[in-house]
């Protein structure tokens, strides 16, 4: 074959933000909004967002934090999980057992202390036992409360917990080729048992009451909420950040051409000697841990978490944002998860006008929901490609 | 066939005040009971222990209507005798402290007075006594055999040891058969337990032998009952059913407790006691010369403690050695309350004998449950047997329909008020509004994704969405009733142990039914042939001239309109409200993939295996369903892990890869 | 020439269908063999059996010096192993340019992790090169491998199984669907390859099989029914009836 040799030469040099130039964008346009936000904020800026805002655009950073995962998980290895916000909750939980035991232990260690002998270590751990699980009628701290006491035993579990119940399932999932919708209902399931475990009074996490007051910091208890915010929302963005470039590593180069090739034909990979059972298991795992991490920085802003946040439709709105927002493209889970949450914020907590037709009166609190499902099947049917598929079209126009 | 007398009787009853209601003032005087108790005005209105049989013989005798009712509240106090008349009346208290007089023909409110104008009648113990014993026999010697069997159920309730002649007496007076067969049974459960003659109370136990009713086994259990003793040692003559070890058969520190409750040894103080005598003896900061911030650690604070007892000021600490040493000096042990040891043993040996029959009387009863939770779940999940298993169409809105079928059921109960009319409309229509709610999805939707398996899941997924919120903003979000008519709402049972609600029995007719229906029209139809040809290889069957099209949206159709259907028969036994679909998908999916997709039969066995196993485990761990269904969701998972194609398995290339 | 491949007693059935019948073939490296054989004789299945896809009922599987059981292997254990495979319809990665897929196929560790942090050296970016000129695609690399034509794709698949540098070769109807020069090309390549490696061809083809010029194996009703040059079997009267009679 006679090819000049010039054109096949040509000197290639890539790099991460070569190969994907949104994430420079990306990383810009994050960096100028949490300026933004930290010079208008209560907390250290002109006042102009409220804390509440504040809290809600940080939780939305998080949810886009978990939606770039699913994107992974299912836009570029094909496993529509409908279980990570189930590794999500875990998270929170995890974080969650330690903002309530470490803050439930300063007050009884105040109350106890004013009596004229000091508390032993045994009464300390009872009392804050009694506070803690007195709404499920028992006294006694559960085994899993075994490390509660210590910050970064929790935060540990933050990490592992989420990663071994992912690793597990995953194994068990993946070396029996369940593949497809099947996995997808198998994920399911995995969410279902684990909210039904979870609603359960005996199971140690306080059945349907979850774990509350989390917006309290141990050890900063006086400081005021419009800073904690401001801490939580700035950890928020840095994780984003860091996911996102986490995850823009993985999915470029050859493992993102493994992973989407496991997407496309799954049987082809594995004849060109590829153990696709390890990389989905990595991926499933791996986006499990960034997801738990994201529930952990989410629920401190939230104050409170439940086993309903688990139930599995949870999940099932996380695939809804990463298809609206165009899944494959990290960017695209981003801008749905971001501009699906928020406008669900905005029209079920009352922000948005209802509208008067004379004859029915619009409440939006009653709609969303319709309009969202209705909303979804369209993207589903027209734009399979979501709202990212618009800047291809925007690109492309471009000469 | 001659109607027994007693439906006369029953029907004299009921009619004669009717018949007298529109004049009561006039009737009032000439009814027989006023009659009858004011020829014997005096021994009523005063009534002694030594005159009082003569009324009530008097009673017995004439039998007038609404004479329990009279000897009933005549015993508790309820009836008032006007001074100006000497009539007799019920009381009962109107406003402000005021009687409002009640007929005790008609049962009509005569007049409100205060408790001065009348004298209400005291009965003192004795009389009601009699009044009772009375009243017992006058009902077991009824010649209505309903009020004879109504007074057994009484006794059975309430037991008595001076029922026992009584019901002796009616006993040899009894001509029916099953009535008597009652009567010596419930003779049998008093002699048991009040008869004072111990050989008649073997005897009595000996008749109880094998008998696995919740009555028979009460009585024993009661013979049986045990208290817990301690003594230097055991005392002669006592019933004793077991000796407990120290440390092996009762906890080492609760026999402390038991002696020291008792007065027989100091007590124990506890950690809290302990801190509470340590904080009594706080002087200048210090205890005992310890400074009290030192007192953070129990070791610290019961050394502390050992100073205080040295100084006498608290009293002693008990040790482990002090404990054992105390303990053995005593005996513990439960006695029988009953002290004859041959009649406990017997009703051991009675109960004994029972535990066989029992538990597989309860392993029967189990699995009566079991089937039911199984044909719900069959039922459930039976459209998705169709629309996921044939067509293998992932349809999340699947339990939407189901919850369509049942508001569908809701909204024709509150149009035709009688219940049984209105199951018989809302089944055909459940049908036909899910079924063309499936076809509208169908053509609109599914049509175009049947080539992205996981983007129909997700649209559906909208759909099912949507369709909960419409009906939450449609019907609240607060649980509507579906009623089932009468003769489906009670149960039917085969002894105490076993019984099953009607409407479940009918759910598994119907669960039956559907599955007769099913394999009818998949395996002996023109449709069922068309559909199975469409499946499996569509471009054939379209060249063969059935069009897919109108394959797919019939199939869809039916599925949903399945859904639909179990929506009714789903809401009759749990409640509709928006979220009902939710609840059930899941295990939906779980039903068929389990059973093997594409398989009627498999999602039968699915629902079996699915039913029988969360029944099994809710045995296992009563009273926590949220339990049980986490368990089998795990088990389904691991299920899948060793046959992932379910337990009807489809082999070869057609299964798909 | 030693034994490379040795399938003996090998059986199959799907649903009552006996698709491979106690078949025996065996194929030395290197060796140039091609399989011709009417359809449903169980060409396909015989390479599912090779290469892992599907489970023999009997029959035993020997690869390599080491007599290494193969039925005992995971598809990507197969291909590690150094069998690689191309099948009948071309499944290339659409998405993804010539030189990812290439880069996809290249000889490298093939864990999750040295995956990830993989960096093309210079010895591999020469080495797609050079494929990716023996394919003719090296003007393309960059190019979304679903814009090639159909031949441009069947070579691709060659060229990713030649990145894979396998022992084995079993190639399905390579010429399927080739203008005649692109198939004069792909003979070229087979024949080279084959100079150093084990090369088995399904082919329909007789005139792209005489240009092979190699050892023939015919298959029918999932046995072997003749064995030997071209010449030599087209004279077989049983394979003049099964197969070219026809």
């Amino acid at each position: 074959m006679d090819i000049p040799r010039k054109t096949a030469a040509r000197p290639r040099r890539r790099t991460l933000f070569q190969d994907n130039p949104s994430v420079l964008w990306f990383m810009g346009l994050l960096g100028l909004f949490t300026l933004g936000v930290t010079i208008l904020s209560e907390g250290f800026g002109l006042g102009l967002i409220s804390t509440n805002l504040v809290k809600i655009l940080g939780m939305t950073l998080c949810l886009c934090l978990i939606a770039i995962a699913m994107d992974v998980v299912w836009g570029y290895c094909g496993i529509l999980s409908l279980g990570h916000f189930a590794f999500f909750g875990l998270g929170g939980y995890m974080i969650g057992m330690w903002l309530m035991y470490a803050r439930t232990e300063i007050v009884i260690r105040g109350s106890l202390g004013r009596g004229t002998i000091p508390p032993t270590e045994l009464e300390v751990s009872e009392a804050v036992a009694a506070q803690i699980f007195g709404v499920v009628g028992s006294s006694e701290l559960p085994a899993i409360w075994m490390f509660a006491h210590s910050l970064p035993a929790q935060l540990a579990l933050v990490v592992l917990v989420p990663g071994l119940l992912a690793l597990i399932f995953g194994w068990l999932a993946f070396r029996s080729r369940v593949t497809g919708v099947y996995l997808s209902i198998l994920t399911q399931a995995m969410t279902l048992a684990l909210s039904l475990y979870l609603f359960q009074n005996d199971t140690g996490l306080r059945g349907n009451n979850g774990l509350s007051g989390l917006q309290n910091i141990p050890g900063a208890l006086d400081v005021p909420q419009s800073i904690i915010s401001m801490w939580f929302f700035w950890a928020s963005a840095f994780m984003l950040g860091a996911g996102y470039l986490l995850f823009a590593w993985v999915v470029s180069g050859k493992f993102g051409s493994v992973i989407r090739a496991i997407r496309d034909n799954e049987a082809r990979v594995r004849f060109l000697g590829y153990n696709v059972e390890g990389y989905k298991l990595f991926i499933f795992t791996l986006t499990a841990v960034i997801s738990g991490i994201a529930g952990a920085l989410y629920y401190p802003q939230a104050g409170i978490i439940n086993p309903a946040e688990i139930a599995p439709i949870a999940s099932i709105y996380l695939a809804v944002w990463v298809a609206i927002g165009g899944r494959g493209r990290l960017y695209g889970a981003v801008i749905g998860a971001a501009s699906v949450s928020l406008l669900s914020s905005w029209l079920t907590g009352g922000g948005a006008p209802n509208i008067d037709l004379g004859f029915y009166r619009i409440v939006w609190t009653d709609w969303w929901l319709v309009l969202l499902g209705l909303g979804f099947v369209l993207v589903t049917l027209f734009f399979p490609k979501g709202i990212g598929g618009l800047f291809d079209y925007l690109v492309r126009k471009q000469p | 066939m001659p109607r027994p007398p007693w439906f006369l009787i029953l029907v004299a009853c009921l009619t004669v005040p009717l018949l007298l209601r529109p004049a009561p003032l006039a009737a009032q005087t000439e009814t027989p009971l006023q009659d009858l108790l004011q020829s014997m005005q005096q021994i009523v209105a005063s009534p002694s222990r030594a005159r009082v049989a003569e009324v009530l013989d008097a009673l017995q005798q004439a039998d007038a209507p609404g004479t329990t009712t009279f000897l009933n509240r005549w015993a508790a106090r309820e009836v008032y005798e006007r001074p100006e008349d000497g009539l007799f009346f019920y009381g009962r208290e109107g406003a402000a402290r005021s009687l409002i007089l009640i007929d005790i023909d008609t049962d009509a409110d005569i007049a409100e007075v205060t408790t001065r104008d009348v004298n209400q009648i005291r009965v003192n113990a004795g009389v009601r006594r009699e009044i009772e014993a009375a009243m017992v026999s006058f009902e077991l010697l009824n010649p209505d055999p309903a009020r004879r069997s109504a007074a057994l159920a009484a006794i059975a309730r309430s037991p008595d040891p001076e029922q026992i002649p009584l019901l002796e007496a009616a006993l040899e007076a009894e001509e029916q058969a099953a009535i008597a067969t009652r009567m010596a049974r419930l003779l049998d459960l008093l002699n048991a337990r009040f008869a004072t003659d111990s050989a008649i109370r073997v005897a009595a136990i000996e008749g109880l032998r094998g008998d696995i009713s919740t009555e028979a086994r009460r009585a024993l259990n009661q013979i049986l009952a045990t208290s817990a003793e301690l003594a230097p040692e055991i005392p002669a003559g006592s019933n004793v059913a077991r000796i407990r070890v120290p440390g092996q058969d009762i906890d080492l520190l609760a026999a402390y407790q038991r002696l020291s409750d008792a007065g027989l040894a100091p007590p124990r103080p506890g950690r809290n006691a302990i801190r509470d005598a340590l904080r009594a003896n706080v002087v200048d900061g210090e205890v005992g010369g310890i400074p009290v911030h030192q007192l953070h650690t129990d070791e610290m604070r019961r050394a502390t403690y050992r100073a205080l007892e040295a100084a006498g000021s608290v009293p002693p600490l008990v040790t482990q050695a002090d404990i054992e040493a105390a303990v053995a000096e005593y005996v513990f042990f439960d006695q029988y309350l009953e002290p004859d040891p041959a009649v406990t043993d017997a009703a051991r040996a009675a109960l004994d004998s029972t535990r066989t029959a029992i538990s597989l009387w309860q392993f029967l009863s189990l699995s009566i449950d079991a089937l039911s939770l199984a044909s719900i779940f069959f039922l459930a999940a039976i459209g998705l047997a169709i629309t996921f298993g044939v067509m293998r169409v992932i349809n999340m809105a699947h339990g939407e329909f189901i919850m369509m079928g049942a508001y569908t059921g809701y909204v024709v109960q509150t149009m035709i008020p009688n219940y049984t009319t209105s199951l018989i409309v809302a089944l055909p229509l459940a049908f036909l509004v899910t079924f063309a709610a499936g076809v509208a999805m169908e053509r609109t939707v599914i049509r175009h994704l049947y080539s992205r398996p996981l983007e129909t899941l997700l649209a559906t997924f909208g759909i099912s969405i949507a369709l909960q919120q419409l009906a939450k903003n449609i019907f609240g979000t607060q649980a509507r009733p579906l009623t089932s008519p009468d003769w489906l709402a009670g149960s039917i049972a085969l002894n105490d142990l076993v019984s099953v609600s009607t409407i479940r029995v009918a759910i598994f007719v119907m669960a039956l039914a559907f599955l007769l229906i099913l394999l009818f029209i998949l395996n002996r139809t023109r449709l069922g042939l068309e559909v199975r040809a469409v499946t499996q290889n569509p471009g054939m069957a379209a060249s063969m001239g059935i069009n897919p099209d109108r394959i797919n949206m019939l199939t869809f159709g039916l599925g949903s309109g399945i859904a639909g259907v179990a929506g009714v028969s789903i809401g009759l036994v749990a409640q509709v409200t928006s979220e009902m679909g939710a609840n059930y998908i899941v295990q939906s999916f779980m039903t068929v993939v389990v059973g093997g997709v594409g398989s009627v039969f498999g999602t039968l066995a699915g629902a079996t295996l699915i039913g029988a196993l969360q029944k099994g485990i809710e045995w296992f761990n009563p009273g926590n369903t949220l339990a049980a269904q986490t368990y089998m969701v795990l088990f389904i998972i691991l299920f899948i892990q060793f046959r992932p194609k379910g337990i009807v398995a489809l082999k070869g290339r057609a299964a798909g890869d | 020439m030693t034994t490379l491949l040795e399938v003996s007693g090998v059986s199959v059935t799907f649903d009552g269908f006996r698709a491979i019948n106690n078949l025996s073939i065996a194929i030395g490296e290197p060796e140039l063999r091609a399989v011709i054989g009417p359809n449903g004789a169980g060409k396909t299945t015989f390479m599912d059996i090779v290469t892992g896809k599907t489970r023999p009922d009997e029959g035993r599987v020997i690869w390599g010096e080491r007599s290494v059981d193969l039925l005992k292997l995971s598809e990507s254990d197969i291909a590690k192993i150094g069998i690689g495979r191309k099948f009948q319809k071309p499944t290339v990665f659409e998405e993804q340019t010539v030189r990812d897929n290439l880069a996809m196929a290249l000889k490298n560790r093939r864990g999750p992790l040295s995956v990830l942090t993989w960096k093309a050296t210079t010895r591999d970016k020469a080495r797609i090169l050079e494929l990716a000129e023996e394919i003719g695609l090296a003007d393309r690399l960059e190019r979304r491998a679903g814009d090639l034509s159909h031949g441009q794709k069947q070579w691709l698949e060659i060229g990713m199984l030649l990145a894979q540098d396998p022992r084995l070769l079993l190639v399905d109807e390579p010429a399927a669907g080739m203008t005649p020069s692109e198939r004069e090309h792909t003979t070229d390549l087979l024949k080279r390859a084959a100079k150093t490696r084990a090369v088995m061809v399904i082919e329909h083809d007789m005139e792209f099989i005489r240009r092979l010029g190699c050892r023939v194996t015919v298959l029918h009703e999932g046995a072997v029914l003749a064995e030997g040059s071209l010449d030599h079997v087209t004279k077989n009267q049983q394979v003049i009836d099964v197969y070219l009679g026809r």
